[in-house]
């Protein structure tokens, strides 16, 4: 789960991550009433999940409330890169003397946590890595020995960074190492991390990146979920605790197992259809899992075909068949379904669907992926 | 022989008594696994199923003399499950448990790395290791897969996601080509065991003749394992990635299957397989019919 940034500082922050004094606004009247708070001049800036916000007009500086009140009016509703900027985040304006970047990744190959820090901040890091490499010094830190405050000091002096700044950005990266570990962070990113002309050293921005499989320690996500973006299809399939991502093609897909379900994609757009969905059901595929799967396809209304790929491993074909069924009877489709039932039982399964007298036109059989992928791809293109 | 277990294999369950562990524990017996103990220590002393609970791994390793444990238990206690049977002596750990955060992962993998050199955990999120015929730890349905046949050439089967691995299984037991030992390492960012290590031991291996490998998008494992073909192995090998189409940014189901700033990707993962000489299938089914012309030709 990605952070927007106001709630990145405010993560920060808990961590005692020097951040500046500022808080979130949905309404113009909200906004300035922060700006008088934190003092001017302020930033005014839009919270999206999606680069480029400055060059899109999305960060502006304001040096009194009648300013603060125009910026926060044209900012709220501006549409960037086709995201509609609902809230923004108004700081107290720092001075800038250096800026520098800092991050906390998991580098898999590894298998180690990896620090970046640069003293060229405030950029594209992907473009300092590509045209001056030796710009960036990457550290490993071995997971179960953490980062030492030595070892900090020691990076930011490998990364150049001035020399006032050392003590503050060592202390940041100590820092920031919690926030990533204890906080449980695919990524925690600080870019620009600013050195203020009295010698400060402190988070101008925040990127933090949640990694959702430690979401039962920290009963305090719960409020960044209200604010995830997803689409209503998504916000179905979360209700139903369904493995499901939002594509834009025409044939719905339902598979077991999140390989199965990828290699369904790609079969689909090999025989030059496109999917309209990931959906794994995971590898029980009873009448209750298969149901809510066919409701959240069924609320899609670019779905045109349904392809359901089931291997039976340990849940048996006639269970899944007999699941398919009911729920066939509990929901009403717009599109009609076909099924590649193999693996453990799947002749006995197929007999099942054969026997419960559904019409062609509801649903059809295929014995291998391919041929049932073609078949989906063929009613999918016929419908347009 | 096989890769990693076999027939004189000792697997102890952690989280026996427990839906999942009991479940799939009582299969791995019923298949012909020696399951033959669980660790509970709320429940020591009972037995489930006929099988004894222990309060402890070292006390289960020392009692029934163990070398392999099953790890089924939640997320929130996996770490600590693995930890104690690496501690206990266990030499072999299989953890199916899915959801573990990768922070704790990345913790256990350098804890048994420093502490524990000479254990080897599989997983977690993964199906688990099959020696078909011989030992079975996991959730696979040993059913579909084909136990070695004598005197004609066997194939070896590594795998990041579950239910290919099955599919593989399927496709060679139609096809009637036996597999030595069928190891599913796991959709998880930090896994134990990865593609190189299985690689090494299937080249090994004077039972497997030929390997089947099923990667997917995300890290770069695939490549890794490219590198280490183009040096090391000399088995003729077939490949799948699934993941062709899959956005970039978007976690498609398994935590480690992600794009990201152009990395990962299926179609250069196929390239680098490609390149070290393994012959790559564009689906399933057509890496099944690649292995088949590979053993054929054996």
């Amino acid at each position: 789960m990605d952070l927007y940034e106001y709630q990145g500082k405010q993560y920060f922050a808990r961590y005692g991550i020097p951040v500046s004094p500022g808080g979130p606004a949905d309404t113009v009247d909200e906004a300035v009433a922060v700006a008088d708070a934190a003092g001017y001049p302020v930033v005014v800036k839009a919270q999206v999940q999606v680069g480029g916000r400055g060059k899109a007009g999305g960060i502006k500086l304001a040096a009194n409330a009648e300013e603060a009140r125009f910026h926060a009016g044209n900012i709220l509703g501006m549409d960037i890169k086709g995201h509609v900027v609902k809230r923004v985040w108004v700081e107290h304006a720092s001075d800038i003397a250096k800026e520098y970047y800092a991050s906390f990744t998991l580098d898999r190959s590894a298998k180690k946590h990896l620090l970046m820090l640069s003293a060229q901040g405030g950029v594209d890091i992907e473009e300092v890595a590509a045209t001056d490499p030796d710009a960036i010094v990457k550290l490993h830190v071995d997971p179960v020995e953490g980062i030492s405050s030595a070892v900090a000091r020691q990076a930011a002096v490998d990364a150049k960074i001035d020399a006032e700044a050392i003590d503050g950005v060592a202390d940041i990266l100590v820092k920031l190492y919690e926030v990533f570990t204890m906080g449980d962070c695919d990524l925690a990113e600080i870019n620009p991390l600013i050195l203020k002309p009295t010698g400060e050293v402190h988070a101008l921005d925040a990127k933090v990146s949640l990694d959702n499989n430690a979401s039962f320690r920290h009963p305090e996500w719960a409020e960044f979920r209200e604010t995830e973006e997803l689409d209503d299809r998504e916000k179905l399939a979360r209700e139903k605790d369904l493995q499901y991502i939002g594509l834009d093609g025409s044939v719905g897909i339902i598979a077991n197992g999140a390989g199965l379900a990828m290699s369904t994609l790609d079969v689909v757009n090999q025989v030059g259809g496109k999917a309209a969905n990931f959906l794994d059901i995971g590898g029980g595929a009873n009448a209750d899992v298969m149901t809510a799967a066919l409701e959240v396809i069924n609320y899609d209304e670019n779905v045109t075909s349904i392809f359901i790929n089931i291997f039976g491993g340990i849940t048996r074909g006639e269970e899944v068949a007999k699941g398919i069924v009911e729920a066939l009877r509990r929901v009403e489709l717009r599109a009609p379904i076909v099924i590649r039932l193999d693996g453990t039982n799947a002749e006995e399964g197929r007999q099942i669907l054969a026997d419960a007298g559904i019409p062609e036109s509801k649903l059809i059989s295929k014995p291998t992926m391919l041929e049932a992928a073609r078949a989906a791809v063929a009613i999918a293109n016929g419908g347009n | 022989m096989a890769i990693f277990v076999d027939q004189h294999t000792k697997v102890i369950v952690q989280g026996l008594t427990g839906g999942q562990g009991r479940y799939h524990g009582l299969r791995n017996r019923a298949y012909g696994t020696q399951v033959v103990g669980g660790v509970n220590p709320a429940k020591a002393g009972t037995d489930v199923d006929g099988i004894p609970v222990f309060a402890s791994v070292a006390e289960a390793v020392v009692t029934t003399g163990a070398d392999a444990s099953f790890v089924a238990v939640p997320p929130p206690a996996a770490p600590a499950a693995i930890l104690e049977a690496a501690a206990g002596g266990i030499r072999f750990i299989v953890c199916i448990t899915e959801g573990i955060p990768a922070s704790d992962e990345a913790r256990v993998f350098n804890t048994l790395k420093r502490d524990f050199p000479n254990t080897r955990l599989l997983g977690p999120n993964c199906p688990g290791v099959i020696s078909p015929g011989r030992c079975n730890i996991g959730i696979t349905a040993g059913e579909i897969a084909q136990p070695p046949i004598p005197g004609k050439p066997t194939v070896g089967i590594v795998s990041r996601s579950g239910t290919l691995t099955y599919q593989a299984l399927y496709e060679l037991k139609l096809k009637g080509i036996g597999v030595s030992t069928c190891v599913g390492i796991g959709g998880d960012p930090v896994p134990g065991t990865s593609f190189v290590d299985c690689l090494e031991q299937f080249q090994a291996d004077p039972e497997t003749h030929a390997i089947w490998m099923i990667g997917e998008i995300g890290g770069t494992a695939e490549e890794e394992a490219a590198e280490f073909i183009k040096a090391h192995v000399t088995k003729p090998m077939a490949a799948y990635i699934a993941g062709v189409t899959a956005p970039a940014g978007k976690k498609m189901g398994h935590a480690g299957a992600i794009v990201s700033g152009g990395k990962g990707t299926a179609q250069g993962k196929m390239d680098a397989l490609r390149a070290a000489g393994v012959q790559v299938g564009l689906n399933p089914t057509e890496a099944g019919e690649l292995m088949a012309g590979i053993v054929a030709s054996l």
